[in-house]
Order: C-alpha cells, then structure tokens, then sequence
C-alpha cells in the first residue's frame, strides 16, 4: 500500500454513507457541557461492553471515573464476535443493558447502524479532528482505537534471524506445531484479519496454514501470552498491543509486520439509542475521543489512535511506517457468515 | 390403625394410606406439576426445535444435516470414548481410596475426607486450567521439569490432546465416586460382616465377598455420574479440545449458538445425548432393580475397620499422591500464577507481582457483581432444591402413592440433559410472555435447580432407602402420628444426607458454567462465567487469583454447613 493510502485505509465511510441511502443531515458536534456531566452523575454508571483487553478496558474506566467522579463504568469484557452475539441475543430479549458498545470487528456497526440501534453523538474531537474514513458519516460512530494483528515470536526460543519475516514464511515446515493462532468465531481482530489475508493473499494461504498444526485459542488478546510462556514460539495473528503490553514488562516477545502487510482493525465506539444511562453515554462517549483521552489510551494500552494529535510514544514504530492492509466493513458484513464457515472447515475448531 | 393393617398392607405402600386422610396425593400432584413445567417446558421447546426449521415448519432436516456432516459425528464418537475412559478411571480410583476411608484404619481419614470436598469443590474448568499451567506441551511446568531432568525434547505428557481431557475430567469426577461410595460403607453394619467372620471367612475375604457386594450398587452409580459429568461438561473441553483442534458434543453445540446462531442444530445435536442418557438409566434400574440395599436397620452396629498393618504408609502415600492430581499440583500452579507478571514467568523474584490481585479487587469491574452473585445463586438454590428433593425422595421412596414412578423419572431426567442444552431450552421458553425471565436471576435460578435436582434427589432417595421402614413402624406402633415420626425418626436419620444435598447443590452451583453461559446478561454475570471469559483471553493470573478465592468461600460455606448441623451428632464433613 503506498503512504498515502494510510490515513485512508478504506472508502468504507463513503460507501457506508450511500448504501444508508438518504443520510440524515450531520448532527451538531457535542462538547462536555456542566449539564451533561450533572445529567450523567444523576444516572450514576455506565454499562460498557467492549471487545478490547480487560485489564486496558479497566483502566481506562478508571482515568473516566477519577475525571468525572460519581460515574462508574462497568466493564463487559469479551471478544467482539461474543459481544455482538450477546447484543442481538438481548436486543431481541428487549433487554436493554448497553450503554457504549466498542467493537473490534468494523463490519458490526454496519450492522447496527442498518438495524438502527445505534444514537446519533457526534463529539467534537471526532467532527474536528478525525479523517473520514475513522467516522460515521451520519455521527453515529467512530474509529475509537486501531489495532494491528502482526506476527510475533519468543526471543529466547527463536533467533531474529530466523524469525518470520511474512505470512508465507510461516507455512515452512520447520514451524509446524510452533503456531499458535486466534479464532475470527470469537475475535473481531481476527474475523478482519480472516478477510483481508484471504482477500489480499488467499485462502490457499489459510488452507495451508491449517495444516501447521496451530494451537487454536479464542481471543486475539492471547496469542501474545502463549508466545511469552513459550507454549508456541511464534504467532500467527493476535493483538499488537498486548504484545507491545508484554514487551514492556520483561516479557521475551518480538513483533514482526509481515512483508505482505499487517491487518489492519478499526475498531469503532458508538452509542445505543436504547442506552439506559444515555447522558452518562454521551459523557463517555465525547470524553473517549478528546486527545487527552485518546493519548491515554495509547500510553496505557498500546493501542493506536486515529486522533492526528495524538503521540506516538518514544520507541513505537509509527503506523506511518507500517506497510498495512485494506480494511473494509461493509465488504466483511457480507462475507461474515462465510469467512467462518470456511474458516471451520480448514481448522476443524 | 393397628399393626395388623399394616401387616396386610405391601410394606412399600404403607406410609402413604395410614390415617385415612392422604395428604400425599395433593403434594404429589403439586410437585408433579412444578417439575413437569420446570422440565417440560425447555425440552418441549427445544424437540419443537429439533423438528422444524427455521420458518417453523415440520422438517428431519436437522437430523439428516448432523448425521451426514463428519464435523458432527466425530465429536460424537470423540464423546463417547471421552465418556467411558472417564468413566472406569474415576470409579477405578475412587472406589479403592473410599474403601480405605471408610473401612480400614488409615491414617489422617479425616483429612483425606476433607481434601476429597476440596476436589469436590474445585470447578473442573479451574482444574482444566491449571492443569494448562502444568502439562501444556511447551510451557507446563511439569514438562519443563522433565525435559530439564530426561534431556528429553518430547513433553511427559501433552493435556492438550483427548487422553489429556479425559485425565483432567476424571480428576474432578472421582469426588462423586467416592462420596457415594465411603457413604455406603459407612452405612454397611458390622453384624453382617461378622456374620461371615463366624462362619470362616478371613477379614479380606469377609472385604471381598461381603463388603465389595454390598457397595456394587454405589460403584456403578458413581461411574454413571461420572460418565454423564464426562458427557455434559462444557468448561473442560472447550478449554482443552479446542487448542487442540477437536470437539465435543458440547463444544460443538455451543458453536451453534454462534452467530449466526442455529438452534435447529443444536436442538437435534443434544438428542444423542439423551438417548444415551436414558439407556444407561435404564440399565441400572435393571440391574439394581430387584435387590435389596437397605443396611440401616434397627439392629445395627459400628462398622469395623480393617487393620492395614505394615500398609498402612504406602497406603496413605498412594492416597495422598491420587489427591495431588486434583488438589495440590493445580492449586500450586494456580497461586504461581497468580503472582507471576507474565504467563510462564520464571519463578524468581523480580517477576513476583501484586497487580493480579490489585486488578482483581480494585480495578476489574466484575468482581463483586460476579461474587454476589453466585452467592445468591448458590445459597437460594441450595435450599430450594433440598426442600423439593426432599419432598419428592420421601414420595418416591415410600412409594407413598402409585405415581411416584413419574416423580422420580423427572427427577432424574435432568441428568440427561447436557447444561448448555438445558441453557438453550430456558432461553427459548423464559424470553417470552407470560415469564420473561431472561435477564433475571431467576433464571438462573430455576436452570441451577433443574440442573442439581438429580443428585439432591439420588443423594436423599439413597438415604431414605437406608433407613428401613421398621423404624417408622416401631415408631408408628408406638403410637406417633406420621408427621411426628417423620420429624422424630425419619428427619434425624436423614440429617446427614439433607446436609450433603445441600451442598451437592451449593457446589454444584459454583462449579456451574455449562447453562450459565447461554443465560447470563451483564447484570447476572456468576464467577464461573467471569473465569471463563477470562480465560478465552488467557488473563491467567486474574483467573488465579479468583479462582483461588471462589474456592476459599466455598469451602467456607460446606464447613459451615456440616459444622452446624454436625453439632453434637459428630457428622463427619463428607464429600458434600
């Protein structure tokens, strides 16, 4: 992908915008008013359902809560797929516990945004800031993290020059049963990560892989772990930033952006329309997306912003650097039902 | 009435007509309808499930999709292996280890009682993931020591693969074993023992040809148990298989209610399940059937233990070694972890850490929720459950009234029913009017008690059955009404199978995972689905930490339990 395509990784938001058919008109930009902050304490708490690692999700509650104190957030953790499974699973139910969802699987939105779930909260940082492949055209939501799905191996089992350098690299025999690999059933990082390598390198590539006898775990949040207890040496796919999280506290993990380009995962945040704490929501929501906010949660979790003032931390290969793969939401909510079906079959889980 | 109306009568008939007044058929009525809504209703929604498509139209469509497609059959053989293995290792562990317990002058019986609850206790998904920890192929510990020690590069032992499953399963199926097994010894008199001392027989024989016998039934229904555990768990292989790269029946049940979710298909996929279930009941009832196991009779003394003399060291050894399985090698790697800044840290200590436990009581939002939870769960199901197994084991096993034969058959149908299978059925009945239960912990409430009725009920059914009639006759010739026999004589005797009920189902509770996740929402979050979640993202030291606490509680609560009711009485903490 040449540079110039990186703060644009996708037309997804044009496209979202002409299949909605008729937009409604662009809602006003909110900011953080002394109303809204006395509406949210009133309300008390937040229920948040996110797809994004439990300990990072925690504290990011807690830099909320000492900013607005008075306003707890809940946190329910699980993988995107799970998330999205549950919401539909109670919306049907008409049980209406989510606040503010964030979801590690793009296309989810899409979805959402066409069963008209989602309320219509349009920050100011976002409205200013963010380029418009990151948001909602009609302000219902936006890109609040990017994560990257690379490959990584155990420095102390596996020398750097040897380590893989691509995804093709991975399907030599010496790394059979060394892989370990997370499941696109239950991860949203790696359901896109399942479409855009079998779209941009093929299925032969995942038929193949399948037959390194790869460790299947769930969550693309831990891969990284089984590379740092030397369970598997190298990983296949799973989440940057838990990597870069290990790396950080002693932990043996290097990562690798493979020659054929890395997935790239947006993961937006949006509002429900049925939120049962809707001012405490909206409070959320606008406070996620300031810089501050944001900065936070690339200095604690490792993440990466689509925020331009945000920084890059001292150490951090920039995402301007990094060669990324194509995503695109509306593309994976048609396929979704497939990529699984197919995945099953070649990997048996 | 006078003893001779109760001479005429079929001595199994008796309790029920005595008075003139029976009370029992309103009470029989009452609680058959209670038990046929709680058990009819999930199931009659999901065989409506099974038979229709997805426009509701009749259809065997589903059965013919499973049956053709290897993705499902192979799970189903892989069960069925899983199953037996599992099986005839818990009740070839177990049964020798409670004979030793109950039956010979073993040291520290006691303690190994106790450490036995503690199996009991620990929920196997924890074991599955400790036992990660210790045997995965790579990283397990166990298999790091040996590779240091053999220069081997192959793993000891690979948990991730199906004999490893099955290890781990077995581990925490065992306890059932043994509970019913050292509790029908304990209950086995001495007179009969030392009728066959007087006509000859040596201590081991009188053990083989006496004791063994009378404990067969107890044997067979342990490994029942164990079977079915092996057969409905969901935690354990979703746990072990799936890394593996196989599935069980109910793993791959459980992917049906992925989205796009298929219910048809899972509805079809639990039937096989049934059907064993039901053959292998059915074969009991025949094979127990027409014998007699009532020992605790009016007559009966102290069970005498067997001296095991220059055995006794290497016996305790071998016990104590069985019980590390379950109990110290996981704990011990549970708590390594639980301290540990990454996964497979080496154990020195710049790695040691706090931030596991901190994250658990300060940061991580689930905790308290999750712990209130269960506790509400557990202790309100508990005592529900015992109060209807109670009513339903007395009615049944009094034969109080002809169609008892029904009680009893939904009281145990439940076993049959895989959890998630039972988790799905409850979902398609309770998120419609008149009960929208879903999102509520009641819910979770009547999945919990439908799920622990069967062995509330076996457990009462069994102590009813040891207590011979003719101590509620002598008391009934006395003169006493029926209520004030069964409060003078029944009740006292029964107090140490009510109290194991109620903790059977307390337990149970805690240890649940299988239907909890089809139903919980993120307000009645319980412990085991919160470990569980966080397992499927490998937080292992989160896991550690509230595993370790979730047990502590527990064990708590069934101390408590037996110690309040064993006051003055001596009741022993027993495997329940």
């Amino acid at each position: 992908m040449r540079s110039r395509d990186i703060l644009l990784p996708s037309g997804a938001a044009l496209v979202l915008a002409m299949i909605a058919g008729a937009a409604i008109a662009q809602p006003t930009p909110m900011t953080i008013t002394p109303e809204m902050v006395a509406a949210a304490k009133k309300e008390g708490k937040i229920v948040y359902y996110t797809a994004v690692d439990v300990k990072v999700a925690e504290q990011i509650a807690k830099a909320f809560e000492a900013k607005y104190p008075g306003v707890s957030v809940q946190v329910e953790r699980s993988g995107a797929e799970r998330v999205f499974q549950r919401i539909g699973q109670e919306y049907s139910s008409k049980i209406y516990n989510v606040d503010v969802v964030n979801s590690s699987d793009a296309a989810h939105f899409v979805h959402w945004k066409r069963e008209g779930w989602l309320a219509p909260v349009l920050p100011d940082d976002v409205a200013k800031h963010y380029a418009p492949a990151y948001r909602d055209p009609d302000g219902l939501f936006a890109a609040w993290r990017i994560t990257l799905s690379p490959i990584a191996y155990n420095t102390k089992l596996v020398k750097p020059e040897e380590a893989p350098k691509s995804f093709a690299d991975l399907l030599d025999p010496k790394w059979a049963g060394k892989i370990v690999k997370a499941h696109p059933g239950y991860s949203g990082t790696i359901l896109t990560a399942t479409f855009q390598i079998a779209r941009d390198i093929g299925w032969p590539y995942l038929e193949k892989l399948a037959l390194q006898r790869v460790m299947q775990v769930q969550s693309a949040t831990d891969p990284p772990n089984k590379v740092v207890s030397g369970e598997r040496p190298i990983m296949s796919d799973g989440t940057e930033y838990n990597a870069l999280l290990l790396k950080a506290s002693g932990a043996p993990i290097e990562i690798v952006y493979p020659t054929e380009g890395t997935p790239l995962v947006v993961g937006p945040s949006g509002v429900m329309k049925n939120a049962p704490n809707p001012n405490a929501a909206r409070l959320f929501q606008i406070w996620s997306f300031t810089a501050e906010a944001q900065q936070q949660m690339v200095d604690i979790g490792a993440l990466r912003s689509a925020h331009p003032m945000v920084k890059e931390p001292a150490g951090r290969k920039p995402l301007s650097e990094i060669k990324l793969m194509k995503d695109d939401p509306v593309e994976v909510d048609k396929q979704v039902e497939e990529i699984k079906a197919r995945y099953t079959r070649n990997f048996k889980t | 009435m006078t003893t001779e109306t109760l001479a005429t009568e079929n001595a199994g008939r008796r309790a029920g007509r005595i008075g003139g007044i029976d009370l029992s058929l309103p009470v029989l009525a009452a609680t058959a309808a209670f038990l046929a809504l709680l058990i009819g209703l999930p199931m009659g929604w999901l065989a409506y499930y099974a038979v229709t498509d997805r426009a509701g139209a009749p259809t065997l469509v589903n059965f013919t999709t499973l049956a053709s497609d290897p993705a499902f059959t192979e799970p189903l053989v892989t069960t069925l292996i899983l199953c037996v293995s599992v099986a005839v290792a818990a009740a070839a562990v177990a049964s020798p280890i409670a004979w030793l317990v109950a039956r010979t002058d073993l040291p520290a019986r006691r303690t190994i009682r106790v450490l036995m609850t503690a199996s009991f206790v620990t929920p196997p998904f924890l074991g599955a993931i400790a036992w990660e920890i210790l045997a995965a192929p790579n990283s397990g510990i166990l298999n790091r020591w040996w590779r240091d020690l053999s220069g081997s590069a192959d793993p000891l032992f690979d948990i991730y693969t199906l004999p490893g499953l099955a290890f781990v399963i077995s581990c925490y199926t065992a306890p059932y074993v043994f509970v019913l097994v050292a509790n029908a010894l304990d209950r086995i008199p001495a007179d009969l023992e030392d009728a066959a001392g007087i006509l000859g027989a040596g201590r081991w024989r009188t053990a083989v040809t006496v004791t063994v016998p009378l404990v067969t039934p107890a044997i067979l229904a342990g490994a029942l148990i164990a079977f079915l555990q092996a057969m409905t768990l969901f935690g354990s292989p979703a746990i072990l298989a799936l890394p593996a790269g196989f599935h069980t029946v109910t793993t791959k049940i459980f992917s049906f209610f992925q989205y796009p979710p298929r219910p048809q298909l899972a509805a079809a996929a639990a039937l096989p399940l049934l059907a064993v279930t039901v053959l292998l009941l059915t074969a009991q009832a025949r094979l127990l059937g027409r014998r007699g196991y009532t020992v605790v009779g009016g007559k009966s003394g102290e069970p005498r233990r067997l001296a095991l003399g220059r055995l006794k060291v290497p016996a305790l050894a071998l016990v104590l070694g069985v019980l590390s399985l379950p109990l110290m090698l996981p704990y011990a790697a549970l708590l390594k972890a639980a301290v540990s800044s990454f996964p497979g840290a080496p154990f020195v200590i710049e790695n040691l850490t706090w931030k596991h436990v901190n994250f658990v009581f300060v940061e991580f939002s689930q905790t308290r929720k999750a712990f209130w939870n269960t506790l509400v769960l557990a202790l309100g199901t508990a005592t529900l459950g015992t109060v209807l197994a109670l009513v339903i084991a007395y009615l049944t096993a009094r034969r109080a009234i002809a169609g008892s034969r029904i009680l009893e058959f939904l009281a145990t149908a439940p076993v049959a029913i895989p959890g998630i299978v039972l988790g799905v059925g409850l979902f398609l009945s309770y998120t419609r009017p008149p009960l929208a239960l879903y999102g509520t912990l009641w819910i979770l409430l009547l999945a919990f008690l439908t799920i622990e009725l069967p062995i509330a009920f076996q457990q009462l059914r069994s102590s009813f059955r040891a207590v011979h009639p003719e101590l509620e006759e002598a008391s009934r010739i006395l003169g006493a009404g029926r209520l004030k026999t069964l409060a003078r004589i029944t009740a006292p005797l029964l107090k140490s199978g009510v109290v194991a009920a109620w903790c059977f189902i307390f337990i149970g509770v805690v240890r649940e995972l299988s239907a909890a996740i089809m139903l919980f929402t993120a307000n009645t979050k319980v412990l085991s689905v919160v470990i569980y979640d966080l397992n499927e993202s490998g937080d292992l030291g989160a896991i550690a930490v509230l595993g370790t606490v979730m047990l502590l509680i527990t064990f708590a609560v069934v101390g408590f339990a037996n110690w309040i009711s064993g006051v003055g009485s001596g009741v022993r903490l027993r495997g329940g």
